[in-house]
């Protein structure tokens, strides 16, 4: 097990690597740089010695091997230095919207599973019958529809009903409050984003339950605990299901990093202040030192993910570590 | 011992009684419509949107792009039955226009990006050894980034635009299809036809483009149905966050990007265009699972 675990985490290296390489020169490859636009924004006339002042000051004037090898070292650290953009250190910035951004794809997620393995079993118990036929549906639908329209949707079905019911208007909060200083404020306004990206993520994982289900279904052991007399029920949730959720635990565990990806549109929607608008903004004002360290971060999480969902599956079938 | 001559007569008629019973291509269309009853509704939404994108100025007499200032905003009537927008453009016009947009968009990118996958794959497995190593390194690191992130990245160097969403879409889609065909690829590798073509001292080009790439159609074209409906969707995306399409071209995402300012006051903004992308991600989607169940059975499971 021991020798999987070390083989699964040096495969990580070149990875991690060869993203770090790759998002560096594709940020250097885009014309312009963040002082035109800064300095673009104030309005002035702006001659080339401001430029080339700016561009000192932020490190941009240095040979592109010294720049990467300060990447670099500052990934390896955690020394993240400051945005080029504001002007504040990164990591402060990336701690105040990490917690938001987090707590959105902890809540996501535990939506899609909810929404998944009843489903997906429901699917699956009722193969070709109407119950199977309108989960299946309802799952495709949610893959098709894009989640920033679901959010507006939601937006827009709150406003009605409010209005409806309660004769005013209601949207949920603007402004983000932690979970621990104000719970009901930050569920209030954290629920829907939740929502609407989870029922998109609950799809995959709703067919995947169904399938594996299935498949678990048709099994000699399952048969024999018919035979023997069990309830279906029982035969369902003990027998079948403990075997059946493995692959649906690797979807899950999958998406959760590309939760992570969702996120920027469904912030944009819900006006959330999360890494997904922090790294739309930082796109947009071309501040190279937040977009690489950001996109690191969510390439970090994506493998790491990779590598305990890996490590899971090993874990639970030994199969797969000896071969 | 047969002479050439009979050698070639008997592959004529076996040519021949292959031909015979061969299905016609519309008692297959048939078969497939009768077998594969959702993904006929697929087929008949790919279908409609055709149809929408390549007859929309005859569908429609308005124009999609010119603005009209006295009719802003308007809630659906007679005249414009899905409404106008703030710049008073017909809403079911932009929405018709829109369809060619995202048909461009997701089609060429589905399958630029495939294809290029497609070689890739097919090539590496070819080669195998420290070739495919180093390729599939390369592969994982491209699979590090999720979809939105890498083609956020690849627009913000080019651009936004058609030309450079549709780029930005490409290039996230080369490694998942290249991913997907090297593992049937090295299937093939072992087959026997492929050592006589290397007796026979053909090119390694030819040999992949000629007797591997076909062989692999099947997990191609699967891939390449499935990635129509993601690309379109990807599109979408990159468009409501302004980083893809510009306006005044008329694409859903963007139409839901301005819908956001006036979803109390003109909620039909804010509700048609996202039909529209949900029906044709689901057209796509659901006929590309039936191309996949028809093509290969093994994977109907999943």
């Amino acid at each position: 097990m021991w020798q999987y675990v070390i083989k699964r985490l040096l495969l990580m290296i070149p990875t991690l690597i060869g993203a770090a390489i790759l998002v560096f020169f594709l940020l250097r490859a885009i014309p312009g740089d963040v002082c035109e636009i800064k300095l673009a924004g104030t309005g002035l006339y702006v001659d080339q010695a401001q430029i080339d002042i700016c561009r000192k000051d932020l490190g941009l004037s240095q040979p592109l091997y010294k720049q990467f090898a300060d990447f670099i070292v500052g990934l390896a650290t955690f020394d993240y230095g400051k945005s080029m953009w504001t002007g504040r250190p990164i990591l402060q910035e990336i701690g105040l919207r990490f917690e938001l951004s987090l707590q959105v794809a902890i809540m996501a997620t535990i939506t899609s599973i909810l929404i998944a393995i009843p489903l997906g079993t429901l699917s699956a118990v009722y193969q070709n019958t109407w119950i199977d036929y309108i989960v299946r549906t309802f799952s495709i639908a949610g893959i098709a529809m894009p989640s920033f329209w679901l959010g507006i949707l939601i937006i827009l079905g709150l406003l009605t009903f409010t209005q409806h019911w309660f004769g005013a208007p209601w949207m949920p909060p603007i402004e983000y409050r932690s979970l621990w200083t104000d719970p009901w404020h930050n569920i209030s306004q954290l629920i829907w984003p939740a929502l609407a990206t989870g029922y998109r993520y609950s799809a995959v994982a709703t067919r995947m339950t169904r399938s594996s289900l299935l498949e678990v279904l048709r099994e000699d052991y399952v048969r024999t605990a018919r035979a023997k007399g069990l309830i279906e029920k029982v035969i369902i949730r003990r027998h079948a299901l403990s075997n059946a959720l493995l692959p649906v635990v690797t979807v899950i565990g999958i998406e959760f990093a590309f939760l992570m990806g969702g996120l920027v549109v469904t912030e944009q929607v819900f006006n959330l202040n999360g890494l997904g608008r922090l790294f739309v903004d930082s796109v947009t004002n071309q501040d190279f030192s937040m977009t690489q360290y950001l996109v690191m971060l969510v390439v970090m999480i994506f493998v790491l993910s990779n590598f305990v969902v890996d490590i899971m599956y090993a874990w639970l079938d030994p199969r797969i570590r000896f071969s | 011992m047969p002479t050439t001559s009979e050698v070639s007569a008997q592959a004529a008629r076996i040519q021949l009684e292959d031909l015979a019973e061969r299905p016609s291509l519309m008692s297959s269309f048939v078969r497939f419509l009768r077998k594969q009853p959702l993904g006929s509704v697929g087929l008949f939404i790919v279908a409609l949107m055709v149809v929408v994108a390549a007859f929309a100025p005859f569908l429609s007499s308005y124009n999609p792009i010119e603005n009209s200032f006295e009719s802003m905003l308007q809630a659906p009537n007679i005249a414009f039955l899905l409404g106008t927008d703030e710049f008073g453009r017909d809403v079911l016009t932009r929405i018709m226009y829109g369809a060619r947009t995202a048909l461009l968009v997701g089609l060429v990118a589905a399958c630029i990006g495939s294809s290029i996958g497609l070689v890739l794959g097919v090539a590496s497995a070819y080669f195998g050894g420290r070739i495919d190593l180093i390729f599939q390194r390369i592969m994982d690191v491209f699979m590090a980034f999720p979809l939105i992130i890498l083609a956020l990245a690849v627009v913000s160097i080019f651009g936004t635009g058609v030309q450079n969403v549709i780029l930005a879409i490409t290039i996230p889609f080369i490694p998942r299809c290249a991913r997907v065909v090297r593992s049937s690829a090295l299937a093939i590798r072992e087959m026997p036809y492929i050592d006589a073509a290397r007796a026979n001292g053909f090119s390694n080009t030819r040999i992949i483009l000629r007797h591997m790439v076909p062989n692999v159609m099947a997990p191609f074209l699967i891939m390449l149905t499935a990635s129509v409906g993601q690309a379109i969707l990807l599109e979408a995306s990159l468009s409501f966050l302004g980083l893809g399409v510009q306006e005044p071209t008329p694409a859903w995402g963007l139409m839901l990007r301005n819908a956001q300012d006036y979803i109390e006051s003109a909620s039909w903004v804010a509700i048609w265009p996202g039909v529209a992308i949900t029906l044709a991600v689901f057209g796509f989607n659901i006929f590309g699972d039936a191309v996949r169940d028809a093509l290969d059975p093994r994977l109907r499971s999943e």
